[in-house]
């Protein structure tokens, strides 16, 4: 089953503002999606309705493939070693057997937190591709990341992308691939 | 189903019961002693008034450990986005919230009633009076859990959220306290059975009632 990814008017409110309406979407296999704005806009909640962890204020998602998500929060332990804190995620995930990626290793050991940012931020990015989900939705992925995390995730969205999957990603800074749709979550600003 | 639910499980003991610098499991426990320590220094060491109200304090001595973990049972995997990541994955929170209840459970119970024989002989608890304390918590701390898991879970998004909850924790625990307690005035288990009812249907509330705080506490 191919992976897909619609909204049809959507409308998010935050307390008493609404962030954007009107905003229908459909993201089909192979394609990215760059959702771009100003802080504050709502693409964090955007990426949030999209996964269904939001309900929006109106509209509705449909979405068929499993959602994986990377957002500011790395949702590992920070009292375990990296190792185990992965651990729990490839259990869950029925992928244990999945490689840690080569810059990773040598943090294994580590409790996630002692960890920096940016290596935290690599270590959900090693979750999210164990995952194995044909939506992935990508919030502020580059953020914390050096000059080699950032090649490193554009190399993964691409691989993800020839793989069939999709992907919506919102970013401030601009991401360094080819041929992505561009959503201006300004345009919906209510 | 049961894969997740292990993995849930496991992942849940080793973070209430791991050390991580926190305490872990023997803050509840060390706690539990010093109370049953201190109570004849504050009253005296009369033998009866001892036996009479031992039992009595070892009830309240458990309720205050109980609520001792109820900051970190939901909240930090709030904060860590855990319960997003689990959400994403089809797991719901009501399974996520019935794991870590018996987690919750299992972290501070059983050492609880091993600790009572320590106690029991601090206070001189007689023979008769201990069956009836390790029987009446048997029964009565799967409901304290409960109760502290539901209150955990709806604090959690709030500021101060951790105080609160022990607040919270004492009104809705008198039941549990009057039958399970109580019992041991009467000197049968009439008592336990209706606080170990209690029990069971707070059990059985706890993870819908704390999964959908959990639903809600993430629209915030």
């Amino acid at each position: 089953m191919q992976a897909s990814l619609a909204a049809t008017d959507l409308a998010c409110r935050r307390g008493e503002r609404i962030l954007f309406r009107r905003l229908s979407l459909s993201v089909g296999p192979r394609e990215v999606i760059h959702v771009t704005g100003a802080n504050g806009i709502g693409k964090s909640s955007l990426l949030r309705i999209l996964g269904g962890l939001l309900r929006p204020f109106a509209g509705e998602v449909t979405r068929i493939g499993a959602v994986g998500l990377i957002d500011e929060r790395p949702a590992l332990d920070p009292d375990l070693p990296l190792g185990q804190a992965l651990g729990f995620w490839r259990a869950l995930d029925a992928a244990p057997g999945a490689d840690v990626p080569a810059h990773l290793e040598e943090l294994l050991d580590v409790p996630v937190r002692y960890l920096s940012t940016g290596q935290k931020k690599r270590a959900a990015l090693a979750r999210l591709s164990a995952q194995r989900a044909s939506i992935w939705l990508l919030d502020e992925p580059l953020n914390g990341l050096d000059r080699g995390g950032v090649g490193l995730v554009a190399e993964m969205v691409d691989g993800h992308r020839r793989s069939g999957g999709l992907c919506v990603l919102a970013s401030h800074q601009p991401f360094p691939l080819e041929r992505m749709r561009v959503l201006d979550l300004a345009e919906f600003a209510a | 189903m049961i894969r997740v639910a292990s993995a849930l499980l496991l992942r849940d003991l080793r973070h209430l019961l791991g050390t991580g610098g926190r305490g872990g499991p023997m803050l509840p426990l060390l706690f539990f002693l010093a109370v049953a320590m201190l109570f004849p220094f504050a009253v005296g060491p009369d033998p009866q008034v001892l036996a009479r109200t031992g039992g009595g304090v070892v009830w309240i001595a458990a309720l205050l450990a109980a609520i001792l973990p109820l900051d970190r049972l939901v909240a930090p995997d709030l904060e860590l986005g855990t319960f997003d990541q689990l959400a994403l994955r089809g797991v719901s929170e009501e399974l996520a919230a019935a794991v870590r209840l018996l987690a919750h459970w299992l972290s501070f119970a059983p050492l609880l009633l091993a600790a009572i024989l320590p106690a029991s002989a601090l206070l001189g608890l007689d023979g008769e009076t201990l069956p009836l304390l390790l029987l009446g918590l048997l029964a009565g701390t799967p409901g304290l859990a409960a109760i502290g898991l539901i209150i955990a879970a709806l604090t959690a998004s709030l500021r101060g959220g951790a105080a609160l909850s022990g607040l919270l924790l004492v009104p809705l625990a008198v039941p549990i306290l009057i039958f399970g307690a109580g019992s041991l005035a009467r000197g049968d288990t009439t008592g336990i059975a209706l606080a170990g009812a209690i029990s069971l249907a707070l059990v059985a509330l706890a993870p819908f009632a704390a999964g959908a705080a959990i639903r809600s506490a993430r629209e915030h």
